[in-house]
């Protein structure tokens, strides 16, 4: 039973005149005041994020937002194609003029604190197209069902990333031998709502910490980066679990040990360290941290469901990466992987961007084909047709994109 | 007499006529009100306010279809015990989601309780894990599924 709207303005109204004349009304002026939050707390996702409105919302509490295929065609993937993935909630209020980041940890040398503007100004800025795919991309398929967002295909993205570089940073700080780890702390907020706790506070060894491409990043796509997508400053990881790239980093700790914050220990962000049987009970001893995420693709052109003549031949391209590494072969089967085609692939932009490939595929007859992608990586690892390893929470399924075609 | 019966008639005549200012001031001072609170009249005009009148429901619990509209879960036995324990901190969607058997949902709750601030919950526990299996039933979905819900399209070349 919904309040008529009319009906309840008029008691608003009247309410006012009660407060007058001193006379409680109910339905008066708290109901109102009551109702305010409501409005606030169920706002349309894609005009507050600026996504497209095709793109599908998991969760909206915490947000969880991803693309389809056919969306993520752009070389460079834009905002509004952008998955969003939280853990916590965003912060509501980000006080650009007083933010700072904290460098600390056993493994500094001099704890340090600096302001947006002296990170600016006192470092060499760099921009990157780094990958970022969340662990758990491709989660739905899992069986038995892996707990959490059931991501399909669309938790990925290769956007351009303009900030300094956290080793530059680390070391103005000083780094001592015994450095082992970095662990990121941000300013987003449980969902609990328990100040004590901390959503997410992940973290990535030295060795990728000093990478050239690892930056503390203040633009994506040569703009402020957006709320949703770490504001005003960002950890990028590329080619590693996007839990890496922390958003609305406050503080970097420099670890003399692996570091344990939220969603490192656990069966968080990791797999069975030896491969399991589906839905075998895996303790968390016996789980390790994913580093680099596995070699994979997608078919951005044409989308699935095309329809087409049988004397055309059909274009298509997409992207494909392989965290760390490089792309090294690209190719598609119409055969359900009996023949493979080998595709065109460029190099990547710079390390840890996603390589685009293009082909051209002639069908033999009419009918129903399945379009199936391949990539292979420098180690000479590929895609598995079906789902690779299972482990307990669904993460690196990175099994063959595939579109479905009808000739007619 | 006759004076009395005219006396009577006149007061009966500014009696009405007293009302009747009476009325009127009333009617002022009401128009004098929305003067000083609603200058506009904004009560009666029917295309505004539509954010306030878009999220104001007395019953936040109303069922549609079988679905229990605020959160999207199946209306079944178990609804609102779900509903008070398990959307607090989470979207009811992270729930929907998923598909777990009980041993599962009793392990996930386990860890909610341990790290995420997750209450007892006692007998209802029960409730809730049995709601969820019965609702949300796992699926047999194998080592990889059909390509299903394809929406066809003409392609032009």
């Amino acid at each position: 039973m919904s309040m008529d709207r009319r009906k309840f303005i008029t008691k608003t109204a009247l309410s006012s005149l009660a407060t007058l004349i001193g006379v409680e009304i109910v339905f008066g002026k708290n109901m109102l005041r009551d109702y305010q939050p409501l409005a606030l707390q169920g706002p349309d996702p894609f005009k507050l994020f600026k996504k497209d409105s095709e793109m599908i919302v998991l969760n909206d509490k915490p947000w969880n937002i991803e693309a389809k295929a056919h969306l993520l065609d752009d070389k460079i993937t834009p905002n509004k194609y952008m998955f969003v993935r939280n853990n916590g909630l965003i912060p509501e209020e980000i006080d650009v003029k007083n933010w700072t980041l904290v460098i600390d940890g056993e493994s500094v040398v001099r704890q340090k604190k600096y302001t947006l503007s002296d990170l600016k100004s006192k470092f060499k800025q760099h921009t990157y197209q780094l990958t970022l795919e969340c662990g758990g991309n491709g989660r739905s398929e899992f069986n038995p069902p892996a707990k959490g967002n059931q991501w399909t295909i669309g938790a990925i993205s290769c956007a351009t990333w303009t900030g300094v570089r956290l080793r530059d940073v680390l070391e103005d700080a000083g780094i001592k031998n015994s450095a082992v780890y970095i662990g990121y702390h941000s300013a987003d907020t449980h969902l609990s709502r328990d100040p004590k706790k901390e959503p997410i506070s992940r973290g990535a060894p030295m060795i990728k910490a000093l990478q050239d491409e690892t930056l503390l990043a203040f633009k994506m796509n040569g703009k402020d980066i957006p709320l949703a997508h770490g504001y005003p400053l960002r950890l990028v990881a590329g080619g590693w679990p996007a839990s890496v790239s922390g958003k609305w980093i406050e503080r970097i700790s420099i670890r003399n040990k692996v570091h344990d914050g939220a969603k490192m220990t656990g069966t968080a962000y990791r797999v069975p360290c030896n491969s399991v049987a589906p839905g075998t009970k895996v303790g968390d001893k016996e789980m390790c941290i994913i580093e680099s995420m596995p070699v994979k693709s997608l078919i951005t052109f044409p989308k699935s469901g095309a329809v087409i003549h049988k004397k055309d031949t059909l274009k298509i391209r997409g992207h494909a990466w392989a965290g760390e590494l490089e792309v090294s072969n690209m190719e598609t089967s119409i055969d359900f992987g009996a023949t493979w085609q080998k595709c065109l692939l460029e190099k990547p932009v710079n390390r840890l961007a996603w390589q685009h490939f293009s082909t051209s595929i002639h069908f033999p007859k009419k009918g129903y084909y399945e379009i199936w992608a391949r990539a292979t990586d420098s180690n000479n690892e590929a895609q598995p047709m079906v789902l690779p390893g299972w482990n307990p929470k669904g993460y690196l399924n990175n099994a063959c994109h595939r579109i479905a075609i009808k000739v007619t | 007499m006759a004076a009395n019966k005219e006396f009577q008639k006149k007061l009966r005549k500014a009696e009405r006529l007293a009302y009747f200012a009476g009325f009127l001031f009333v009617i002022a001072g009401i128009g004098g009100l929305f003067l000083l609170y609603d200058p506009d009249f904004s009560i009666f005009q029917k295309k505004q306010n539509t954010l306030l009148s878009n999220n104001i429901e007395i019953d936040e619990d109303r069922i549609e279809n079988g679905i229990h509209v605020r959160t999207g879960l199946i209306d079944a036995k178990g609804l609102m015990t779900v509903v008070t324990n398990c959307t607090n901190c989470h979207s009811a969607k992270l729930v929907t989601q998923n598909r777990m058997s009980a041993e599962r949902w009793n392990a996930t709750i386990k860890w909610m309780q341990e790290t995420q601030n997750l209450w007892e919950l006692g007998s209802n526990q029960k409730v809730i894990v049995e709601y969820l299996v019965a609702n949300y039933p796992q699926k047999e979905k194998g080592r990889r599924e059909h390509l299903m819900n394809i929406n066809w399209y003409e392609l032009e070349n």
